[in-house]
């Protein structure tokens, strides 16, 4: 089981008199939760999730964020003493994803002449490589340069990485079914075109096959017609189910809560986090809205 | 692994274009050009009087052009002195014009050519391969199937010879003449090798024939002349690749390329170039459409110091169409000047042009270009898009797409974008695990993608190692 823990973060836009938006964030989720983390436009929601994955674009000023790691969060795999906790700030964002962080992005770049496919086998043998190369210090990069290609270039070097083109497109097929995604999507390019859902599906999908052990979803909700709104929901429950993924999820809404039920509400406010609770919190929060949080964390100042 | 995939085994591509071979030849000109130098040249090649009487000429209007030199952000060309290069190196082999078994070169011509991965590909994909080395062909060979149908597909000395009549109404005269620039006229004086393609009407060659130019000797000038006369109804695919190992005196390549593509036939000329660094790759390609040809020019200018290289459709008859794809990458110290020109000279005729250029580490990428349109040349219409794409600060690209529309009735649609490789798009790609070289590569080959698809996969493969090459720059 892994532990994404967030402690006392603080961070400012990483430019001269970047402004401070994060004052103390703190945060703990576990493999196989399913947190919500709600609060108004400019609170730090979405700063939160991209420091997580590493964004150059932030400077952390104070505070941490560990990743602990246990035996069965990679599979069969013996994780050595001393590799059990990391500190992520150390860390590149592609490092950063092969210890199994993933980050839902609220508006997922669009990438022109790169096949689903290929991105996706080349992310997942990536991300095996360096997890590996992190674990236990091997680099078999010599090993892998070995070329031949059976397929279209476009798809990649089929020797290429563990997981080979004809494996890993029925683990796309499988996965693309559980989300009721239409095939077609294999060959096309990386959200390029796609509808607002169509990428926020897509973003579910990629974690589906990059099984993450923490998926932090920045808004996946918005934007989504109720139809994919539940397509969505139900991949991200599988995403816990069958995966045991630790899931942070950034909303504005109610409205995905009632589909995918948070075990935590987090409420954040100018920079931190100032309420947490139970589902009900959710609700309630709904009801009378951010200024009732305001008036409680004032009073109880 | 499929075994007709098996020789892209060999994956160390660097070393595939940096060997270097020992110079040994059978003829090697003085340095410099003189008309002494041009007839002994002529001597050497036997060729009739009228080929060395259009030298000559060449050689005066050489003598007389002066060297471009104020064109907006062009390569500096102060360094290229003709008087400084070889221009004629005939390779010690014991056929003249080529053998056409690859078992008969010397063990290096061969080692040379098997490195590059050519003879493989004949194998596999080609119907016809042309190898020049030096100055000359030393390796041609088409399929039998072709030849009966009447397909030729010799080296341009040969041709000279036997197909004196065709050659003598075609070479240098209606589509690229001496006149046209300077260093056209410089390869009308010296010109040596090349490929001759005449393909009859209706016969459609399904297989592409590629032609190989390696220049091996230090200081030398390559100038090899295509002539490609597809009939009408014919259809044909070029492929033209070059490499040259670095020194560092800086080469020459200056080569010649006419096309005359009948009624209704379609021709592909497919380039992909990797030129080394101390390559100034100075040429000129142009093609002449009849009514409802098709013309398509797919490019990928990859390597040397300065390459100025813009391919011409004259879209002649009505209904003639053209198609520009072209692709360039500079890293540092290059600058790559390409582009595409397009005459609509006749009513209906239509064109696209689609120019991707990448520069990184101050290197710089300019696409030139000229769109005209002709008075009468009613319902034309052409559509120009160029994408260039930076790694950095330090890298410069500058789009001059020229568009001379007379004509009122026409279509013209011009796209140009000018970017910055995207931070967000590099960090997207990491928090999914690429680490940030791949994160660019990947994108870099999806940016150029829309060429690579237009490709044999032999072609693509190749063109994408080279790019993921220059990328980390580890290319001479």
């Amino acid at each position: 089981m892994a532990t994404l823990e967030i402690k006392n973060l603080h961070a400012r836009v990483a430019e001269e008199d970047g402004e401070q938006i994060l004052r103390g964030v703190d945060l703990e989720v576990k493999s196989g939760e399913i947190h919500a983390l709600m609060g108004p436009n400019g609170s730090g929601k979405s700063t939160t999730s991209k420091i997580i994955a590493g964004h150059p674009a932030y400077e952390v000023t104070d505070g941490e964020i560990l990743l602990h790691l246990e035996d069965d969060d990679f599979g069969d795999l013996d994780i050595p003493d001393d590799a059990r906790t990391w500190n992520l700030l150390e860390l590149e964002p592609n490092e950063r994803a092969a210890l199994g962080i993933f980050l839902g992005f609220q508006y997922p770049a669009e990438i022109e002449g790169v096949t689903m496919t290929n991105f996706l086998r080349t992310a997942l043998n990536a991300k095996i490589d360096e997890r590996e190369e992190l674990l236990f210090g091997e680099d078999d990069e010599e090993e892998e340069e070995e070329a031949g290609y059976d397929t279209s270039p476009m798809e990649g070097n089929v020797d290429d990485g563990e997981v080979g083109v004809a494996e890993f497109q029925q683990l796309l097929k499988e996965k693309m079914e559980l989300l009721d995604m239409d095939e077609k999507f294999m060959q096309r390019y990386l959200n390029a075109g796609f509808s607002g859902g169509e990428k926020k599906q897509n973003e579910v999908l990629q974690a589906a096959i990059l099984e993450p052990s923490i998926a932090v979803l920045d808004e996946i909700d918005s934007g989504l017609d109720i139809d994919r709104l539940q397509d969505v929901s139900k991949g991200i429950n599988a995403l816990r189910d069958e995966q045991g993924t630790g899931v942070l999820q950034i909303t504005h809404y109610q409205r995905i809560l009632e589909y995918v039920e948070p075990d935590h509400v987090h409420i954040m406010l100018d920079g931190k986090v100032v309420k947490s609770g139970d589902a009900s919190l959710a609700s309630e929060l709904e009801d009378k809205g951010y200024d009732w949080v305001r008036e409680e964390v004032y009073e109880a100042a | 692994m499929s075994s007709d995939q098996d020789h892209l085994k060999e994956t160390d591509t660097e070393a595939r274009f940096e060997f270097k071979k020992e110079q040994k030849a059978a003829f090697v000109a003085e340095k410099g050009l003189t008309e002494e130098t041009i007839r002994v040249i002529s001597e050497d090649k036997d060729e009739p009087e009228w080929m060395l009487e259009r030298r000559l000429r060449a050689l005066k209007q050489f003598q007389k052009m002066p060297m471009p030199t104020d064109w907006p952000g062009q390569p500096d060309l102060s360094e290229v002195n003709v008087d400084e290069i070889v221009p004629y190196i005939r390779p010690d082999v014991e056929v003249r014009g080529g053998v056409d078994d690859w078992r008969d070169l010397p063990d290096d011509i061969k080692d040379t050519f098997d490195k590059l991965g050519i003879p493989e590909a004949e194998k596999n994909a080609l119907s016809g391969v042309g190898a020049q080395y030096e100055s000359e062909v030393v390796y041609q060979n088409m399929q039998e199937r072709w030849e009966e149908k009447g397909v030729v597909f010799m080296n341009m000395d040969q041709a000279v010879q036997e197909h004196e009549d065709i050659v003598k109404e075609y070479f240098m005269t209606k589509c690229v003449p001496p006149s046209d620039n300077k260093f056209a006229a410089l390869h009308g004086a010296i010109w040596s090798g090349g490929s001759f393609v005449y393909v009859p009407e209706d016969v459609t060659v399904e297989m592409p024939v590629q032609a190989y130019f390696r220049m091996n000797s230090e200081g030398m000038g390559q100038f090899e002349h295509t002539l490609i006369v597809a009939e009408k109804g014919s259809e044909v695919h070029y492929i033209e690749g070059c490499s040259a190992p670095k020194y560092s005196a800086f080469n020459l390549h200056s080569g010649g390329v006419e096309v005359f593509v009948g009624e209704d036939a379609h021709v592909q000329y497919s380039t992909v170039q990797n030129w080394s660094k101390n390559t100034y790759n100075l040429n000129t390609k142009r093609a002449i459409v009849e009514k409802g040809g098709r013309m398509e020019w797919i490019s990928g200018s990859m390597g040397s110091k300065a390459t100025m290289l813009y391919p011409a459709s004259i879209l002649k008859g009505r209904g003639a169409s053209d198609n520009h794809i072209t692709i360039a990458f500079a890293g540092e110290g290059q600058n790559i000047d390409t582009g595409a020109k397009v005459y609509h000279n006749a009513p209906e005729t239509k064109s696209t042009i689609e120019s991707k250029s990448i520069s990184k580490d101050g290197g710089r990428t300019n696409y030139r270009g000229l769109v005209h349109i002709a008075n009468g040349a009613k319902n034309s219409s052409t559509a120009v898009e160029c994408d260039a794409l930076m790694f950095d600060n330090e890298s410069t690209s500058d789009t001059m797409p020229y568009m001379e529309i007379n004509e009122s009735t026409v279509d013209v649609a011009h796209e140009a974008t000018v970017g910055k490789i995207g931070d967000e798009d590099i960090f997207y790609l990491q928090s999914r695990g690429l680490d940030d070289d791949d994160a660019k590569q990947m994108i870099v080959s999806g940016f150029i993608e829309p060429i690579t698809e237009e490709l044999p996969i032999e072609y693509a493969v190749e063109l994408n190692r080279l790019v993921e090459l220059e990328m980390e720059g580890s290319l001479g």
